[in-house]
């Protein structure tokens, strides 16, 4: 579905993706871990449309989409729930849902509306809130919700449990499984590579802007490097 | 008597401040830019009036109509050649550009229009009202001045509260990355504010040109930063503080030109500024801004 090859992103001088090339198939949750300053969300950022690739290919669905400003990829159904959630704070839950679906109809708008109520019930009971006052649990709810309100067909999360304390964390992880099996290709970035490699089918492992390793997220779970990497032992 | 009459000249003046000040206010809180050429389109809109209703004989009401157009036109073509190539440049840069197109637009008038003072005639040819035995003498451009900033206010608070584009440009006032991935194009909706906010100075200009007819190539500029001051007063980026500010403004130099002095209004009128900075530095109903950590 998603295919990007030899990838090079640079941020100013900053070389931060270096000839990254990984794929993420229909049906799949795909992660990429790392540490801190891996290049992991600067990926996600350039797929999303919002950073320009200096080289390499961004196929999707056949398409190579490079170039395609942000605003176009969430036509094309990719869509991004950015790292630290960047909820518009001022306007109520009800309102960050519909920008989600900004590019949909009103009436798939409603519908869409119905069924993210559905998934997360505490956004429904919280809907005329202003987006600021939520918690950070509720905040990355309300992330996903209007990520999703756009019905994209891949959704990208970064840092989806920053912050959040171990049991919404779960909760959270929880809830991006549920969505794949809803059939919601899944592409997640996290440093909680435990908790990502236990719900992912692929892992890439990102070290100072390249691949250094890949596979099946179960076999990365118990290898040795990983665990000792990334894993605390 | 004379306290009512100041009193209702000082809440038209502001009115038309008011209606600047909405301007400013929606270009700051969706570009980040101090737009210092929406003066000067006020003065553009005056002189499109001007003529469209001396030279073609237009009647008032498609006068302005026409300065509307010509302004939201004049507005989207000034923001797409001079400031969208800044978008990533500091504020600095942009800032200086305004001035820039500010000092464009006053002296192309003076060469189109030359510097000999107009004689704009107003676009509400109604008889005053007289109230208390002719006491109370309210001019109707004073009346329709009030309506249409009230009018204006109303209008655009329901459109940026329940109109799907109205709520995207909130989005972008927030976080434009976060409103490119809802697939909002930012770029379009900085235009439309530029066009909305110049369609308003053009309304702005052709009311303030009604109220006090001369026309010059300078006319835009001391309502442009009274406007300004209005907006800060009342809290950049905020629609109803624009409102207030700007109405505000109006009194306190009515009043001051009426018992103070003419010479020190509008020095007064500043000084209020600093006053109510210095209490409240967001202006009256701004946010408090909360710097990220």
């Amino acid at each position: 579905m998603l295919k990007i090859d030899d990838l090079n992103v640079y941020y100013g001088s900053i070389h931060a993706v270096k000839g990254v090339s990984f794929e993420v198939e229909e049906g799949e949750i795909v992660t990429l871990i790392g540490a801190n300053g891996a290049g992991k969300s600067t990926t996600l950022n350039t797929v999303a449309g919002l950073l320009k690739p200096h080289s390499g290919s961004i196929e999707f669905e056949g398409e190579d989409l490079v170039g395609t400003p942000a605003h176009k990829m969430v036509r094309k159904g990719i869509a991004l729930c950015p790292e630290g959630r960047r909820i518009f704070q001022d306007m109520s839950v009800q309102e960050n849902l519909e920008m989600g679906a900004f590019t949909r109809s009103d009436q798939e708008s409603r519908e869409m509306r119905e069924r993210v109520y559905e998934s997360f019930p505490r956004l429904k009971e919280r809907r005329r809130q202003a987006g600021g006052t939520l918690s950070g649990g509720e905040q990355q709810m309300l992330a996903m919700g209007r990520a999703l309100m756009c019905k994209p067909k891949l959704m990208m999360l970064d840092e989806p449990s920053m912050g959040l304390a171990p049991l919404l964390v779960r909760e959270i992880f929880d809830i991006i499984k549920e969505l794949n099996e809803q059939g919601t290709t899944i592409l997640l970035v996290e440093q909680n590579a435990s908790m990502a490699l236990s719900i992912a089918d692929r892992a890439y492992v990102l070290e100072t802007g390249r691949v250094s390793m890949s596979g099946n997220a179960n076999d990365l779970l118990h290898d040795k490097r990983v665990r000792e990497a990334y894993l605390g032992g | 008597m004379g306290f009512l009459t100041n009193l209702i000249n000082g809440i038209s003046l502001g009115s038309v401040y008011a209606i600047i000040a909405l301007g400013y206010t929606m270009v700051y809180g969706i570009a980040k830019m101090l737009n210092f050429a929406h003066g000067d389109v006020i003065m553009v809109g005056g002189y499109v009036c001007f003529f469209a209703m001396g030279s073609l004989g237009l009647p008032p009401l498609v006068a302005v109509l026409l300065a509307v157009i010509a302004c939201t036109c004049l507005g989207i073509v000034v923001e797409r050649l001079a400031y969208k190539p800044l978008r990533e440049a500091p504020s600095l840069a942009v800032l200086i550009t305004a001035i820039g197109v500010s000092y464009f637009l006053q002296n192309s008038a003076l060469l189109l229009w030359g510097a000999d003072p107009k004689a704009f005639a107003s676009v509400v040819p109604f008889p005053s009202l007289t109230l208390f035995d002719g006491q109370l003498t309210i001019s109707s451009v004073t009346i329709v001045t009030v309506l249409a900033a009230a009018a204006i206010m109303v209008v655009l608070t329901l459109f940026t509260t329940k109109t799907k584009m109205g709520k995207a440009m909130r989005a972008c006032s927030e976080d434009k990355g976060a409103a490119q991935l809802m697939g909002i194009n930012v770029n379009s909706t900085i235009s439309m504010v530029f066009a909305i906010g110049s369609g308003l100075a053009a309304i702005a200009g052709v009311l303030l040109c009604s109220a006090y007819p001369t026309l010059v190539p300078t006319t835009g500029s001391m309502p442009g930063i009274k406007a300004f001051t209005a907006a800060v007063l009342g809290g950049i980026g905020s629609i109803p503080g624009a409102a207030l500010g700007g109405v505000l403004l109006g009194v306190i130099e009515i009043f001051a030109k009426a018992y103070i002095g003419t010479q020190l209004a509008d020095a007064i009128v500043f000084a209020v500024l600093i006053v109510v900075l210095l209490i409240r530095p967001a202006g009256l109903l701004g946010k408090e801004i909360r710097e990220k950590v």
